[in-house]
């Protein structure tokens, strides 16, 4: 009883408008929360695959593919493996997948099938704390499997620098640079039909061509300016700076590549407070 | 939910002030008008119906109230705030059962009160505490631990109105509590709606049953093409807008057509339908004796009581379900 005379009592004047900045992020943390309680049903499995993954195409793509590179390739390469030039290519795409999909059907799901996200607006929580609070979780998610591919590349050996510890917040902004805008664009589906063209024409191509696989430089230099545009090169363009302990070279280029992320997941969470907040405020 | 802080939180506050009140209210989606100026207020301690057919304007009205729908003209005020400014000041006095179930499958029945709580600000223990009582109040405490999925719906809706009394609303609103529910599980929510209603719930409920409105609300507004056509309470309208009985004639297939005239002033008034005819008056039998001694010979022969379906019929023109 105490607690509701106290939720009660933060409606003085001018209620409706979030009181505090303290509130606001509470309202924010519940959902995280509410994403939380899931996440714990399926945690097993997905730390198992967290794991695999990573030892997967690290082994694939270092191991066998790499062998063939790495007898010819020394050149293009400069004395760096395979691996080591693959590993932050994978890790910065490996979030990008993750974030993608964790906007696309768990969101539609929350917003048109188990309808959870209206159940939420029906209580203090708005609409922005809908779109905040779940990607504040994926951030979360994102940290944890980037965590957990980071440890992997570490053990086989693929990282030159200890930086590798400043790629994970790059990857996860790097996935957040997809996650938010892809929300956006999700609040405004009923069905996810066109979710498999994002991830054909979108996410698939971003993939093979930002750099993950090869030097951007190996593509047509007409194409190359394309990578820019591509949120994907930018975050791999970091990551492998920090991974093969070239930062230093081109500090001011890295934080380029981090601004325009930043821009991108900013203005998409912005975008996503707006879509999500229509679609639950209507109906 | 041994006591009510509903009431305790409403007769504190001025008794004379309506907890609802709405004027002009209006909701428009784009060129169409589901809601068209309604006026109604609602009382502390009140079980208050919106009674109509689907597309009367109902659910926009619940959303409106609900804080989760902009208005888009008119007044409303909920609980003495405005909701323009202050919708989330008011939702977290609410309790809102939706017309779908929006449980989270992904978890257990008690999970889903537990999260449900927190999006209220209470602590985790209140949460478990609430969540107990609730689960017992609902006759859900044996399904704590099992997933909704697997619940009938009867359960799922119970375990929805659990819910919406984690935060001890002062107003519950419920948009067509039963419907898709067998008979026996209705019961069963309507059993508990009436318990909330003795401990002094002010219960806001929109239906297009008849029987739950007369089971259910003190009073009731009649809804129809985004107005408010009457307002009463189901005796009221009852008094008002028909008989005392009805009779009840079907005929064989074919004869209803060629009655031009036959029934003309054997009642205070007749409604054909296409597969029977009422006949409203206060003695129905002595209608049924009239109406044989006329020549008359229905297949089948009901006098019943007239009900809001009558009210509906009478006001509209056509039935509340088709």
């Amino acid at each position: 009883m105490a607690v509701i005379s106290e939720s009660r009592s933060r409606g003085g004047p001018g209620g409706g408008a979030p009181p505090t900045s303290a509130t606001a992020w509470s309202t924010v943390l519940r959902v995280v929360e509410h994403r939380a309680y899931q996440y714990r049903r399926t945690f097993r499995a997905s730390i198992f695959s967290s794991f695999g993954v990573p030892a997967l195409f690290l082994a694939a793509m270092g191991f066998g593919l790499g062998g063939y590179v790495d007898r010819s390739a020394d050149a293009v390469l400069q004395g760096v493996s395979y691996l080591q030039f693959l590993a932050p290519g994978l890790l910065a795409s490996s979030l990008m997948q993750t974030g993608s999909f964790e906007a696309s059907f768990p969101i539609l799901g929350g917003l048109q099938w188990s309808k959870i996200f209206h159940a939420m607006v029906a209580t203090p929580l708005r609409g922005r704390d809908v779109a905040l609070g779940n990607l504040a979780w994926i951030a979360l998610r994102l940290t944890l499997v980037g965590a957990i591919f980071a440890i992997m590349i570490v053990a086989f050996g693929a990282s030159r620098s200890p930086l590798i510890v400043l790629a994970i917040p790059v990857a996860v902004l790097t996935g957040l640079a997809f996650a938010a805008p892809i929300m956006a664009f999700t609040a405004t589906q009923r069905r996810p039909d066109r979710f498999a063209a994002l991830f054909r024409f979108g996410i698939t191509p971003l993939f093979l061509f930002s750099g993950t696989f090869f030097p951007i430089e190996s593509l047509p230099s007409f194409l190359q300016p394309v990578a820019w545009l591509s949120p994907l090169w930018h975050g791999v363009d970091v990551c492998r700076a920090l991974m093969l302990g070239t930062i230093g070279e081109a500090p001011l280029l890295a934080l380029v590549h981090v601004a325009i992320l930043a821009v991108i997941a900013t203005v998409g969470a912005l975008l996503a407070i707006r879509t999500v907040g229509a679609r639950l405020g209507k109906g | 939910m041994t006591q009510t802080p509903a009431t305790g939180a409403a007769r504190s506050s001025k008794p004379s002030e309506p907890l609802i009140r709405a004027r002009g209210l209006t909701k428009r989606f784009g060129a169409f008008t589901a809601v068209d100026g309604v006026d109604f207020d609602v009382a502390p301690g009140e079980a208050f119906g919106f009674l109509g057919p689907n597309g009367a304007g109902k659910t926009s009205t619940m959303r409106m109230i609900g804080c989760t729908s902009p208005i888009s003209d008119g007044e409303l005020s909920i609980l003495g705030m405005d909701p323009r400014r202050q919708g989330a000041d008011i939702r977290a006095r609410l309790g809102v059962v939706p017309q779908q179930d929006t449980l989270d499958n992904e978890l257990t029945v008690r999970e889903n009160l537990l999260i449900y709580g927190r999006y209220f600000g209470l602590p985790r223990a209140e949460c478990a505490r609430r969540a107990d009582e609730l689960l017992e109040f609902v006759q859900l405490s044996d399904r704590g631990k099992d997933l909704v999925e697997p619940l009938s719906g009867g359960m799922k809706r119970r375990l929805t109105i659990a819910r919406s009394l984690i935060n001890e609303p002062d107003v519950m609103l419920l948009d067509e509590p039963t419907t898709g529910l067998d008979p026996q599980a209705r019961h069963l929510v309507w059993d508990r709606l009436y318990r909330l209603k003795q401990r002094g719930v002010t219960l806001v409920l929109t239906t297009h049953y008849m029987d739950e409105a007369e089971q259910l609300c003190d009073r009731l507004v009649v809804m129809d093409k985004a107005k408010i056509v009457a307002e009463g309470s189901p005796r009221e309208l009852i008094e008002r807008y028909s008989t005392k009985e009805v009779a009840e004639f079907r005929f064989a297939p074919g004869i209803q057509e060629t009655l031009e005239g036959q029934l003309d002033g054997l009642a205070d008034r007749v409604e054909r339908l296409p597969d029977r005819v009422l006949l409203y008056a206060d003695d129905g039998e002595a209608v049924v004796i009239a109406a044989r001694e006329r020549g008359l010979h229905p297949e089948t022969v009901l006098v019943r009581r007239s009900s809001l379906e009558d009210v509906f019929l009478r006001l509209t023109g056509r039935s509340l379900i088709e």
